[in-house]
């Protein structure tokens, strides 16, 4: 069946279309070429003149599956009790709002134009949770980045001072066992530490019992994915995060990966100085100065935004340090099964809080200080900053400086004087909300045939109508395709599919790791190797998701 | 022609103890199965049970399973509020499950839930500080088991976990201690290799509240003015707290399945708040033990679907979670619900006897004392189909995998078979 979309305004950054009027045309859910068209019509056509196209929207950081999202789910029913989601058309029953019910998750994802999210971290121990959850995510397509620098076996082969290749085969062993596209390193070394009482590590301070320190756990990862030919960088959420006067790690950070790509997450909370009366202040100016200064490094924001949520982390160390600010007060954090930690914190944004309206300001001052697009990224770290669905308003506040001031008036007076977000002028394009949204997420994950609208790409397609209020415009767009499938109109699930599951591949030396790793697991594990190891009936198996292996660099 | 040869699987993960062993050596001959290695009284009798019942019934009369699926969903079709319960299911029959629930606007609860729901009440009024299997087994120092004979549900458990030979940090487990609180191990598993016995401190199963309280108290640091708590004297208890504050990694577990008695989710609770105050200056750690018969998996599989972990309505066309209101149990008695579905694919355990109409998706095997108005025999994930189930510490969800070639259905099938007829 041919589709035709007639006359919209298209945004594919990707191939530098900004904004032209353009036809797009699918066949079995790809995009092709206006050349490849018959002169016979199209069997269905949508009229979008006047409309606005890109590609689906890409989430590339969003808790969405896992052990944790699950126990934010479990620590906060009022948070489901509060927004309950009745069965309705091709939708079924869930819930909300923070922390939301698998099928809601998607459904409401779907409404906003995204057709992609990723979780970014995966307990290798507890990735087919993670994936059984992401399968039970409508609409959307998932992948997952592969947590590691706390496991003991890699802390163990680095204290022991292991060749590079080995922990490379490490890596590639981890990507391959847990079917994730990327790997994520929380807190380096310090969920480990914490399970020894260390209660902070610094980037240069050793661990009590491996002797090793964040700065080389990172170079050695960091090395790792880059040798694999892994398209993502190593994702890296940072040592003391949340703590004031953070800014100077983040800024050593980037230093000591001596140019090797890297990808900074959730920044804003690692961007905190010591400035001013109150020992907290903005460290936006220095991060974005920096990240403008090395093309290595990319980042996401992780914005927050005021209202409930709920924080859900891996760095168990920081979260327990952070437990008493927790709102409602409970809280869980866990030791799990010499692979990581986790620790789930319900926390809630106040907009006369001091410290909130100023990370409030930290985050949006990077977003706009950051000159290139392609190297950050729009998150708020879903649940921690605030929850996806409010990814609408966000880009309302990059786009519209007034509507930013008219926010700032209304915040804690101390921090919007603190802060220099008044006075920045710069207003975010379209143009430049499809590279953060679409085009940049894509490629800095890799994803060949998503987030471009060129042919052969899969054919994930939001159309809005262009409006001046540019959060009601992002809330409802007129159109959503999945795979080439009309699945949203006018804001509302009319067909519900399931998505693809995105990974990588990299070549390296099953026998030689896997000769140290078997004997591991038997000797010190509670699994057998064997049983550890996710194999593709796990995710194919019940005929909704597929695997989608994209390339390493220098692969096929 | 079934292939009567007889194959061996190393390696298999069992779904039957909620510690999941996964290194058991089984036999499998024709149809029969059997634990040569690894095993234990939970594992054998879970895989061992023979195959009886081949083909659904009626009101006990043999049909095919076009013509129960047909029964089954007309009998769904006029129910007002239909409860599901039992629950012994892996990861893709939950699925299922849930789907048909929302469907017909049912309840979902398990046979397990009350003592699930000790925990569970706990997690979301205060949280709790936990960890896993392999934490315990490479780091665990000091034990304490409260109220709770772990081998009598757990045979593996301190073998496994409690006396490695070698962990990851050089630990000698043999200096490792064991203080049981309020229960006496029925065997010797608790015993060190070297035969050293654990610390036993008892007390009437009444007054396990009262001795959690006086734990969390001095964990906190608070001064008691009595002597002595349920028959115990305070100085015993405090030198327990202070053992575990001089450990570097402490446990404390419990089953809540053992502990039943009302409110016992209070006495959770404060093992909770022992766990914490002690996260002050060291680490210690809780471990909640339970899981068997599939009840993590449903009930993790429930929290993500719905939002909610177990007693989940969807009468209202959305889901709700009350605890107490949608116990199937309370649901029967009162009679709110007028259908009874009972789903449990791991265990043969029958439903309760009720006067409402009864439909069982049940392990072959499952007896009756009155025979249901359908019933739908089926075969076991990890038996006779690839499937997935969680451990008891929420974390660690195993691959199960198919062992024999069976002519059963699929209680994944069979709902949605029911619910495609609706």
């Amino acid at each position: 069946m041919l589709t035709k979309l007639t006359g919209g305004k298209v945004y594919d950054p990707a191939h530098g279309i900004n904004g032209e009027v353009r036809d797009i045309y699918i066949r079995d859910g790809r995009i092709i070429a206006h050349h490849h068209v018959d002169t016979v019509g199209p069997d269905q056509e949508f009229d979008c003149r006047g409309k606005v196209i890109m590609a689906g929207a890409i989430d590339m950081h969003t808790h969405i599956g896992g052990g944790k999202v699950t126990i934010a789910r479990n620590l906060l029913p009022e948070d489901h009790r509060g927004d309950p989601v009745a069965r309705s058309g091709p939708m079924r029953a869930g819930a909300g709002y923070v922390a939301p019910s698998t099928l809601t998750a998607g459904y409401r994802y779907a409404e906003m134009g995204y057709t992609a999210g990723f979780e970014p971290a995966v307990l290798p121990i507890n990735a087919r949770q993670a994936h059984m959850e992401m399968a039970d995510t409508p609409l959307l397509d998932v992948g997952g980045y592969a947590m590691l620098g706390s496991d003991d076996f890699f802390l163990r082969l680095l204290s022991s001072g292991a060749e590079q290749e080995v922990i490379n085969d490490y890596v590639a062993w981890t990507l391959h066992s847990s079917q994730c596209i990327g790997i994520k390193v929380v807190n380096p070394g310090g969920i480990s530490a914490f399970k020894f009482n260390q209660r902070k590590l610094d980037l240069d301070e050793a661990h009590r019992y491996y002797g090793v320190t964040p700065r080389g756990i990172l170079q050695s990862l960091a090395r790792a994915v880059h040798e694999l030919g892994v398209p993502h960088p190593l994702h890296v959420h940072g040592c003391n995060l949340g703590v004031p006067g953070n800014l100077d790690t983040t800024l050593n950070t980037i230093a000591g990966i001596e140019g090797l790509p890297m990808h900074l997450t959730h920044i804003q909370f690692h961007s905190y100085g010591t400035e001013g009366d109150r020992k907290f202040s903005s460290g936006a100016a220095q991060i974005a100065e920096a990240i403008n200064k090395n093309p290595n490094i990319t980042a996401d924001v992780g914005q927050i935004l005021f209202g409930q949520t709920v924080t859900a982390s891996g760095d168990s160390m920081m979260q327990y340090a952070n437990h008493t600010h927790a709102h409602p007060n409970k809280w869980v954090c866990m030791d799990i099964e010499c692979d990581a930690g986790c620790g789930v914190v319900p926390f809630k944004y106040k907009d006369k809080n001091f410290v909130n309206a100023l990370q409030w300001c930290i985050g949006l001052e990077i977003f706009l200080l950051v000159d290139d697009p392609w190297r950050i990224f729009l998150t708020t770290d879903h649940p921690n900053g605030a929850p996806f669905t409010t990814y609408p308003h966000l880009i309302r506040l990059l786009m519209d400086r007034s509507f930013r001031n008219d926010m700032l008036s209304t915040i804690n007076v101390d921090s919007a004087a603190l802060s220099t977000l008044a006075s920045i002028e710069r207003e975010y394009t379209l143009y430049e909300i499809a590279i953060m949204t679409r085009a940049g997420a894509a490629r800095i994950l890799g994803l060949h045939d998503r987030g471009h609208l060129g042919a052969g790409a899969a054919a994930d397609i939001t159309v809005y109508t262009e409006q001046d209020d540019k959060e009601a415009m992002f809330t409802r767009p007129d159109y959503v395709f999945k795979d080439g499938e009309l699945v949203v109109r006018n804001g509302e699930v009319i067909k519900v599919v399931w998505g693809n599951l995105h990974t990588i591949r990299p070549e390296f030396d099953r026998a030689s790791i896997e000769s140290r790793l078997r004997p591991y697991f038997d000797r010190y594990h509670t699994m057998k190797m064997d049983n550890f190891i996710i194999r593709d009936w796990e995710i194919e198996g019940d005929g909704r998701s597929k695997i989608m292996v994209h390339p390493c660099r220098g692969q096929g | 022609m079934p292939d009567t040869q007889p194959k061996v699987f190393e390696n298999v993960p069992s779904p039957f103890c909620g510690i999941a062993s996964d290194d058991l050596k089984i036999e499998v001959s024709g149809l029969k199965v059997r634990v040569i290695a690894g095993g234990d009284a939970v594992t054998r009798r879970g895989f061992e049970q023979p195959i009886t019942d081949l083909f659904p019934r009626l009101s006990g009369r043999q049909a095919s399973l076009e013509q129960a699926t047909e029964e089954a969903a007309r009998v769904l079709k006029d129910a007002r509020l239909p409860v599901f319960s039992g629950f012994g299911t892996d990861v893709n029959e939950t699925r299922a499950a849930l789907s048909l629930i929302d469907r017909c606007r049912g309840v979902f609860d398990q046979s397990r839930a009350e003592a699930g729901l000790r925990n569970l009440l706990v997690l979301a009024d205060s949280g709790w500080m936990t960890t896993t299997l392999a934490e315990v087994r490479n780091r665990v120092e000091v034990l304490v088991v409260f109220g709770v004979d772990i081998e009598a549900s757990f045979p593996r458990f301190f073998e496994r976990f409690v006396w490695p030979e070698a962990t990851l940090f050089d630990e000698d487990t043999r200096q490792r201690e064991v203080i049981f609180i309020g229960a006496t191990p029925s065997g010797t598993a608790a015993n060190a290799p070297d035969g050293r016995v654990p610390k036993v401190i008892p007390c009437e199963k009444e007054s396990l509240p009262q001795v959690a309280a006086v734990l969390s108290a001095l964990a906190g640091g608070a001064r008691l003015q009595a002597e002595t708590v349920a028959g115990i004297a305070l100085s015993e208890l405090q030198g327990v707290v202070d053992r575990l504050q001089s450990a570097s990694y402490s446990v404390i577990t419990w089953a809540a399945s053992q502990l039943a008695f009302a409110h016992a989710e209070l006495t959770v609770q404060q093992l909770c708040k022992t766990v914490v105050a002690l996260n002050r200056d060291t680490r210690c750690a809780g471990l909640p033990l339970g899981g068997q018969d599939g009840d993590r998996t449903a009930s993790q599989v429930s929290a993500w679907i719905s939002g909610y972990p177990t007693r989940v309505s969807y009468a209202r066309g959305y889901p709700e979670y009350d605890p107490y209101h949608f116990g199937a149990e309370r649901l029967l008695e009162s009679g709110e619900a007028d259908v009874l579905v009972w789903v449990s694919s791991l265990s043969t355990s029958p439903p309760p006897v009720v006067d409402v109409p009864t439909i069982v998706i049940g392990r072959t095997g499952m007896t009756f004392e009155r025979e249901p108005e359908v019933f739908i025999p089926v075969g076991v994930p990890g038996i006779d189909f690839q499937g997935h189930m969680y451990r008891c510490d929420n974390v660690v969800a195993l691959p199960l995998y198919q062992l024999r070639e069976s002519t059963l259905a699929r209680a994944a099938d069979v709902l949605a078979g029911i619910e495609a007829r609706l």
